[in-house]
Order: C-alpha cells, then sequence, then structure tokens
C-alpha cells in the first residue's frame, strides 16, 4: 500500500535557508545541503526547496545548491520559486532535483505546464497553487481563488478549475497552499485540501498551517491529502520525522517507518 | 565497466550519483559500440514507452541492448527502463517495443479515489528468491512514479509485487536480466543495497 508522504519545505535565500533553524537537540543550521541531509537520515519521505531569492544572479546560486543537495541525499526533492521558463526547469532537472514546481508563471502561462510535461514528463511537473478562501461568486464558483505575492494579488481564477485544469495540460502533481492556513500552525485548510484532491486524479500534497502530527493526521484522512508539507514544527525542533510518522502510524496512516 | 544508456529519457544525474556512492564511476552513453563493451549495463529512464523507442531505435541502442542480452551481460532497467524491455507496450498506442521478455506494458487501471501516476513510497513483495534482494528487508519501501507497469508473460519471471489498486509486478528477473519499476537510486539505502547487489551480481539466474 502506498504510504503518505511526509515533506519538510525549506525556504532558501541567497543560497542559505532563510530562517534560523534550529533542529530538535541540535545547533542553529543556516546549509540547505546540511539540512537536506539531516532532513534524509531523519526519515523525510522527499523534500521541498522554495527559492525566494531576489537578486538577479539568484539562479546561479540556487543551481550550485541543487547540486550539492543532490550529491548528499537519495530522495526525491523538488525545487519552486521563480521557474519562469523552459530553461529555468531544464536548469534545475539538470542540476539533479527530481521536480520543479511552477506557481506564478503557469498561472500568467497556462502552456508552460504543457510545455514541460512533454519536454520533461509530466512526473517532473509540479503546479504549485496559493490559494485563498473568498465569496462565492460567478467567477469564483468553488469560494477558492488563485491569488500570488504572498495572497495580495487576487488572479480571478477559480482554484478547482485551475487545479483541473492544470491536470488536463499534464501536471504530475499538485501542491496545494492554503495562504489562510499558512504560518498559523492551527491546522490545513481541510475543506480545500478534499475538494481539490477528490477533483484530481493526480496526487496532491497539502500546504499550510501544519502545528501537530494531528493536524497531517487530518488532512490525511478527512483532507483526503496524499502527502503533507510541514516546516515550522520541525524546523523549530518542536518534533522529529519520527514522533509524526510513530504517531500517524498508531492512529492507522500507512507511512514509511523504516529508512 | 559500468555503462548506463542515455536515451534523452529523463535525467541520469541520480542514478550516475548512487553509483559513484558505491565506488562506480560508470560510463553514460549513447553509443552502441560503448555498450556493446559493457561489462554491466544500468537501463533507466521516464517518459513515455513511444518516444523513447523512437530514439532508441535512432541510436541504434535497441540492437546493442538486444546483443548485450544475448551474450549474458549483466542488466538492470529502472522504471521505463523496466517497460521497454517487454514486447508492447499500452502506451502511445500499442507501440513495439524491444522484446528482451516476453509480455506488455499496461496502464494502471483508474478507480475512484486512485490517484494516478502511482507516486511515493511502496513496498515491494518478494514472491522468488535472487541476488538482487541480498539483505532487503520485507519492511522496506521503494519509490515509485508511474502511470503504466509491466506485465511479462510468465509468470516466474516475476520477482516481487506491488500493490497499487491491483497487484503489479514490480521486480522482473530472467537470465541476466533485471528489472524494477521503482527507482532504486532515489530509494535511500534500501535503494542502494539493491543497486550494490545487482554490481556484485554475476548475472546468472533461471534458465
Amino acid at each position: 500500500m502506498l504510504s503518505k508522504r511526509i515533506i519538510p519545505c525549506l525556504d532558501v535565500r541567497d543560497g542559505r535557508t532563510t530562517k534560523g533553524i534550529k533542529f530538535k537537540n541540535n545547533v542553529d543550521i543556516g546549509d540547505p545541503v546540511a539540512m537536506a541531509r539531516h532532513y534524509y537520515e531523519a526519515g523525510a519521505d522527499e523534500l521541498v526547496f522554495y527559492d525566494i531569492t531576489a537578486s538577479s544572479d539568484r539562479r546561479n546560486i540556487m543551481i550550485e545548491v541543487v547540486r550539492r543537495v543532490a550529491a548528499a541525499i537519495l530522495i526525491p526533492f523538488s525545487v519552486g520559486g521563480g521557474i519562469r521558463n523552459l530553461q529555468d526547469m531544464r536548469d534545475v532537472l539538470l542540476a539533479g532535483a527530481e521536480k520543479v514546481s511552477v506557481n506564478t508563471a503557469a498561472v500568467l502561462d497556462p502552456n508552460l505546464i504543457a510545455a514541460g510535461a512533454r519536454d520533461f514528463g509530466s512526473q517532473c511537473i509540479v503546479l504549485g497553487m496559493d490559494v485563498k478562501k473568498v465569496e462565492v461568486s460567478e467567477a469564483i464558483p468553488s469560494g477558492y481563488e488563485m491569488v500570488i505575492h504572498g495572497g495580495r494579488t487576487h488572479m480571478g481564477i477559480d482554484a478547482l478549475w485551475w487545479a483541473q485544469e492544470a491536470e488536463r495540460l499534464g501536471a504530475g502533481e499538485i501542491c496545494l497552499n492554503s495562504i489562510d492556513a499558512d504560518g498559523t500552525q492551527a491546522g490545513y485548510e481541510l475543506t480545500l485540501t478534499r475538494m481539490i484532491s477528490e477533483a484530481v486524479s493526480i496526487p496532491v500534497i497539502a500546504s499550510g498551517g501544519a502545528g501537530t502530527p494531528e493536524h497531517l493526521y487530518e488532512v490525511l484522512t478527512t483532507g483526503r491529502a496524499d502527502a503533507a508539507l510541514i516546516a515550522s514544527m520541525v524546523h523549530y525542533g518542536a518534533y522529529t520525522i519520527q514522533e509524526i510518522k510513530d504517531y500517524l502510524h498508531q492512529r492507522g496512516i500507512p507511512v514509511r517507518l523504516h529508512w | 565497466m559500468v555503462v548506463i544508456i542515455d536515451y534523452r529519457a529523463g535525467n541520469l544525474t541520480s542514478v550516475v550519483r548512487s553509483l559513484n556512492a558505491l565506488g562506480v564511476a560508470g560510463e553514460v552513453t549513447q553509443d552502441p559500440a560503448v555498450v556493446a563493451r559493457a561489462e554491466r549495463i544500468v537501463f533507466p529512464g521516464v517518459g513515455a514507452a513511444g518516444k523513447a523507442m523512437a530514439i532508441l531505435q535512432e541510436l541504434r541502442l535497441d540492437q546493442a541492448l538486444k546483443a548485450a542480452f544475448d551474450a549474458g551481460v549483466p542488466i538492470l532497467g529502472i522504471c521505463l527502463g523496466a517497460q521497454v524491455i517487454l514486447e508492447y507496450s499500452d502506451e502511445n498506442d500499442n507501440t513495439r517495443c524491444l522484446g528482451l521478455l516476453p509480455g506488455r506494458t499496461r496502464a494502471l487501471p483508474r478507480e475512484p479515489g486512485l490517484k494516478i501516476p502511482h507516486m511515493g513510497w511502496n513496498q515491494v513483495r518478494f514472491l522468488r528468491d535472487h541476488p538482487l534482494f541480498q539483505g532487503l528487508p520485507e519492511s522496506a519501501e521503494y519509490y515509485f512514479v508511474h502511470s503504466y507497469y509491466p506485465s511479462p508473460a510468465r509468470e516466474d519471471m516475476v520477482l516481487g509485487v506491488t500493490e497499487h489498486g491491483i497487484t503489479f509486478p514490480s521486480v522482473m528477473g530472467w537470465r541476466n536480466l533485471v528489472a524494477t519499476q521503482f527507482h532504486p537510486e532515489k530509494s535511500g539505502r534500501f535503494g542502494l543495497q539493491l543497486l550494490k547487489n545487482f554490481l556484485a551480481w554475476d548475472g546468472s539466474y533461471a534458465k
């Protein structure tokens, strides 16, 4: 039986992880490669790197990080943030990432998904979605709207429609982030996650709001998610991946327990 | 010399790095002459069967692989490489494949609530002993990402099976050929152990 995946997410700026991250029983580490290795050994099923570097030479720095991470771990990882075109995708994949995550660029140019799937295969193409709950309207019948710029810019695109459209275009997976839940550590957006997961046949990674192992249990059962993204709850040492997986296993969720 | 066949079907970086981690350099090639000299062959790949077969034929790697198989060179197929070794694939309208083993590649059946592609970590139930499985516990999981699965015509060619909606062959083996639907190069230390076993294997198994 397919295990539910637990996926730590690392934000990287100028080649360093952004937050002064403190592992449980450990010192602060800002090196994404050391963190990747740590999470690989701690039982992460996959990793997500999100590049938030703003400067123009950002790509070269991130590509070097990707290359070093690829040499340090033997599990899949994806890279998102600033992927604008096929060349950006190619650079990241050739440096050793399994998948690229496209978000804003795909909203602005949906053909990027189709072109990426054609050139590199659907399994490489993750659609990143930033979603905000809004009033139900004619334009947004699901009541969930696509947003960019951390939720400041509304796109006028229905999230449910966009998820199905991206699957049709060739996306192999969806990483679904609730802007409302993001950073709250109060639990995932279960209604949104379930709605999207049931509407597509490709896997859905739930993102935003994880604070306790019970939150993961909820999103992997009620929310119908195939995987759960986690950040602060492990970065700051509140939980280890082992503790999270033990909890989920005890509650009957299939997770990978031996690594 | 361990040769990794490059037929422009996805990224070979992780395969090369895994072999490096085991102290093996590995030569990535598109050249059938290099394949002809190989002592051992890794045949990876992701993507669609139709395009893969067209490129294998264009580069004349199809003949080189058949010759290597006939000559007894140990071969490891991975993912798409575990599919195109069969005779046909349902992908891309009944694609004619290499035919190293009898059988065909089929689509994973779609059913409500079942996610396709089958993506993530899953177990393999070993049905037969094989040197490839040395030191691997039954509880180990391996990383899969695929929408089609290999279905060899003969049951005794199936070494291991995995469940996702249906129970499908996830490891095949016959003579000097072994093949995994999952990615050992992305499957942590158990995947690495399997690669290590392949590198140590003399290529003899079954008839």
